[in-house]
């Protein structure tokens, strides 16, 4: 009897220290936010947008003016489909301004698991991390 | 049977936590010490980590190995105190960084708007100057009005607990734009200061101070 207590703790241990060192593990970009409304669904890995790199090329206005995309994390709903008619993403990943959406992986970089969200040391709530 | 079932958990177990242990950031000499200086500040050298090592980056992923670093991109921009550790409204002033105005249009200029707001603030802290001119620079006029801010005088009430829920400047700000804790970039203007001048007046005071 008391050795099946002790496995069934020793059994949690490993998912408690994972758990624990994950969490502690993440110290992201400040603005890199996470998209998973449907990639992991899909099959694939989760996207990571990364606001300094494209803010560095774009004003804030393009992406969230030109292109449409909601100022809340996830608000937006994007499907390759819509990218590859040259919507959201696709107005630049295109081949013409960026690379075109054939380079799957290098959206499509996140862990398997993540959540909708920015990652990135936010230090505000609410509609950006919902 | 339950022995070895015991044995078999407890080996994997202890894989897994010398696996967590070496994964875990290495402390340095200094840490041995409980009474060092600055226990919980992030030193220089953990800020912009590359993205093999931020914790939400698959590193297992070739896209992942290919992506620029932070610290590689801000190398030529002015740096700040806090969140990317970059001053973008420097680096947009001194042309280190040219985003464009229009996705395929590089030469297309903002169209900017130099009007600053002075807010007299309730509490104990200096005045917020709102400067028109450096959020023209990167956002549409449709990206704050109406939503969150309606474009009239004295109607957006606004506090620095609804700021910090992420409602009007908490929408960007503490996000992508400068965090809340960098107080000092908002509240500006010295109390009283203000009050004797219109709010024109006391633009340029505080346009000086960024110059």
């Amino acid at each position: 009897m008391q050795a099946t207590i002790h496995i069934t703790k020793l059994r949690l241990l490993p998912v408690a220290m994972l758990l624990l060192v994950g969490s502690a593990a993440v110290r992201a970009e400040f603005g890199d936010i996470v998209l998973n409304n449907v990639s992991e669904q899909q099959g694939m890995r989760p996207v990571i947008f990364q606001h300094w790199f494209h803010r560095i090329r774009f004003q804030c206005r393009v992406c969230h003016n030109e292109l449409k995309f909601e100022m809340r994390v996830g608000a937006t709903q994007v499907t390759m489909d819509q990218i590859s008619q040259g919507r959201f993403c696709g107005a630049c990943h295109n081949g013409e301004i960026a690379w075109t959406v054939e380079n799957c992986d290098l959206c499509h970089t996140g862990k398997p698991g993540l959540t909708t969200k920015i990652q990135g040391g936010h230090e505000t709530k609410g509609p950006g991390i919902w | 049977m339950v022995r070895s079932k015991f044995f078999v958990s407890l080996i994997s177990s202890l894989g897994i936590i010398a696996l967590s242990v070496a994964w875990m950031p290495v402390p340095d000499a200094a840490a041995a010490d409980p009474n060092t200086f600055n226990r919980l500040m992030k030193p220089p050298s953990k800020r912009n980590p590359p993205p093999t090592q931020d914790g939400i980056h698959d590193p297992g992923s070739i896209g992942t190995q290919g992506l620029q670093t932070p610290r590689e991109a801000f190398k030529p921009l002015p740096p700040a105190q806090s969140g990317n550790y970059v001053d973008w409204v420097k680096a947009f002033d001194a042309k280190k960084i040219q985003p464009r105005f229009d996705s395929k249009d590089p030469k297309a200029k903002p169209v900017i708007m130099d009007l600053t707001i002075v807010r007299q603030v309730k509490g104990s802290m200096p005045d917020v100057i709102f400067p028109h001119k450096q959020h023209t620079e990167w956002l549409d006029c449709s990206n704050c009005h109406p939503v969150p801010f309606v474009p009239q005088k004295g109607a957006n009430q606004m506090s620095m607990a609804s700021i910090m829920l992420g409602e009007s400047c908490g929408v960007c700000h503490g996000k992508v734009a400068f965090p809340v804790a960098d107080c000092r970039r908002c509240h500006t203007e010295t109390k009283g200061k203000a009050t004797k001048t219109s709010a024109k007046a006391a633009a340029k005071p505080a346009k000086s101070k960024k110059k």
